[in-house]
């Protein structure tokens, strides 16, 4: 078993050589002459308006946690669609049920007025 | 497995507990926003008791039906049975405790009966899994709850800081377990605990699976609070509210106690014992030192719980044939002394939990004698005096140690119960030797808690007079899970 971890050391390794090799020699050969908007953090050529770090509103998190649970759906959906034939009626009643299930949170997230962007 | 093979319908009776919260705790979830607010507190506890006592009833049909289930994923024994029982009566004594608590402390209710039964799905599923990922996953449902459950006292700082804690802390230890599930998986090729039972006692044991075993134990021994994993207790204990700390005091810990005892026994962990001899003798001296030197009574009843996980840790350390029943009968009497003194607790906090400080039990003996003296009760079997529920769960324990010949770990712990005799009795002689400072109210106790402590009381009792029906359960179940 351990000689098995014989090419990831030779891997590690390699990694802790190349990477300084290539910084050094990048910073060797290349021409250095920055400027400000050189610096600046890059936001697909707009000049960015304000710091990264400020704070918003608590309802962006909201949806954010509600797109990850359809996000969760749909790749529990994935593997199903790809086996359906297979899995037959079982699977179709337990992809449903799990369906079920899920509407029951959308429902409450709902009446719960979570939706509503005060 | 099979893609195309189906369930049989008696599977799915191997997980009717499971089911039958499920679909409570869903109902509860829709119908908090659809019903009437102000009417919403009672009738959705009420939902939430009626689907325990259904999950108990559910149960008790599940012991007809024993047998394995869902690709040999659960398996219902005796053993099994015995959890989702302990599991699902103390969900719903927590609930008729939490009735009038959540009015008092003015905290809306909906999720929270919601929460609790999601909860007792994990541990019921933790119970009768026999394999590694279902175990996590359950594992991860019963955590999940209690991290949200202990932060309910929103308006409370240290409530919110108590589920940050627990979460951040709990979920490192979830991660621990899975890497040590993954570990065992090279090592042995399986999840399953049967086959890696197989494995592990036809011939050599592979390094991997020590390495597996010992991390599994970190995560496993987080949630159960053994020291040195224990440093989270008091403060999540002291923040979260009350009757919530005596739901995730006991029936969590017992789910987990369940898994160990398959992990460590049916699946005949390598270096077993030493792993439990070091972390109990530490829990055990930490916990009843740690006690000591409190002035909360919740941070007390913290210590003492770490202190307790390290009594029944020493059960793990014995044969097979005493330790499981021994450790068994711990959990249960445990958690019938450890729900009714929180549940105490939470009835004399009153609004906000102001009333958690030891100075403010003086006179209790006087203002409110029945409640006194049902809190001496459950302090003295939290102690182990005899008739009570917690005398013979140490007895049972520190015998089976002793057939295994664990002298010096019994002796550890017979000096704790004796340290830890003092803590206790300290409260008591707050409630009746001083007199009362400062006059905290002590209000009626209305129906629910009234049935709560009956309950827990009589079972503390039961346990400490005719312990030899739930022992004789104990054993059966542990021959049949070590003949598996």
């Amino acid at each position: 078993m351990p000689q098995n971890y014989v090419p990831i050391f030779i891997f590690v390794a390699l990694i802790g050589v190349l990477i300084p090799v290539t910084l050094l020699a990048a910073k060797l050969v290349r021409p250095d002459n920055p400027n400000k908007t050189k610096l600046m953090p890059y936001e697909c050529g707009i000049d960015p308006v304000d710091h990264a770090r400020g704070r918003y509103t608590v309802r962006f998190y909201i949806v954010a946690i509600l797109f990850v649970v359809f996000d969760v759906e749909t790749i529990f959906l994935f593997p199903w669609a790809v086996k359906f034939k297979a899995l037959g009626v079982f699977g179709l009643i337990e992809i449903l049920i799990f369906l079920v299930i899920l509407i029951v949170g959308y429902i409450w997230i709902w009446k719960k007025g979570a939706l509503e962007w005060v | 497995m099979s893609a195309s093979a189906t369930p049989l319908a008696v599977e799915y009776v191997r997980i009717l507990p499971e089911l039958v919260l499920s679909i409570f705790g869903m109902a509860v979830m829709v119908l908090d926003p659809l019903i009437d607010e102000r009417r919403n507190q009672r009738t959705l506890g009420n939902i939430a008791l009626l689907g325990s006592l259904a999950a108990i009833i559910a149960t008790l049909y599940q012991s007809q039906y024993p047998g394995p289930g869902f690709w040999n994923m659960v398996n219902v024994d005796a053993f099994s049975v015995f959890f989702h029982f302990l599991v699902t009566t103390v969900t719903a004594i927590v609930i008729l405790t939490s009735y009038d608590y959540m009015e008092v402390q003015q905290i809306r209710a909906g999720e929270y009966y919601g929460l609790i039964l999601f909860g007792a799905v994990g541990m019921c599923l933790m119970s009768s899994a026999v394999e590694l990922v279902l175990i996590f996953i359950a594992l991860e449902i019963s955590s999940i709850s209690t991290y949200i459950l202990a932060g309910f006292r929103r308006r409370a700082a240290i409530s919110s800081e108590a589920s940050l804690k627990y979460f951040l802390l709990g979920s490192f230890a979830t991660a621990f377990f899975l890497y040590g599930v993954a570990l065992m998986f090279g090592a042995t090729g399986s999840t399953s605990i049967s086959v890696i039972s197989q494995v592990l006692r036809s011939g050599q044991i592979p390094v991997l699976a020590y390495a597996g075993i010992a991390l599994m134990f970190v995560g496993l021994g987080f949630k159960v609070a053994a020291a040195p994993f224990h440093i989270w207790t008091p403060d999540v204990y002291e923040g979260a509210p009350s009757p919530v700390v005596g739901f995730m005091s006991t029936a969590p810990k017992a789910a987990v106690f369940a898994v160990l005892l398959r992990i460590m026994f049916e699946a005949n962990a390598p270096g077993r014992l030493w792993l439990i001899w070091v972390t109990a003798a530490l829990s055990m001296t930490l916990g009843n030192i740690g006690a000591l030197v409190q002035d909360n009574v919740k941070r007390l009843l913290a210590y003492s719980s770490i202190a307790h996980a390290g009594y029944l840790l020493v059960a793990f350390a014995a044969l097979p044939s005493g330790g499981i029943p021994a450790a068994m009968f711990y959990t249960a009497s445990y958690a019938a002394m450890n729900v009714g003194a929180f549940a105490v607790v939470s009835h004399f906090a009153s609004a906000g939990e102001r009333y958690v400080t030891l100075e403010d039990y003086s006179g209790l003996g006087r203002r409110s004698p029945l409640l006194a003296a049902t809190l001496t009760i459950f302090l003295l079997s939290l102690i182990g005096i005899p008739i009570t529920g917690g005398f013979f769960a140490k007895f049972y324990v520190f015998s089976a140690a002793l057939q295994a010949n664990l002298v010096g770990l019994v002796i550890i712990g017979v000096l704790n119960s004796a340290i830890g005799a003092y803590y206790y009795l300290r409260i008591i002689v707050m409630m009746y030797m001083r007199e009362p400072r400062e006059e905290a109210p002590v209000p009626a106790a209305p129906i629910g808690l009234r049935a709560a402590l009956t309950l827990t009381v009589f079972a503390t009792i039961y346990l400490g007079i005719l312990p030899g029906g739930v022992l004789e359960y104990a054993s059966r179940s542990a021959a049949e899970l070590m003949r598996q």
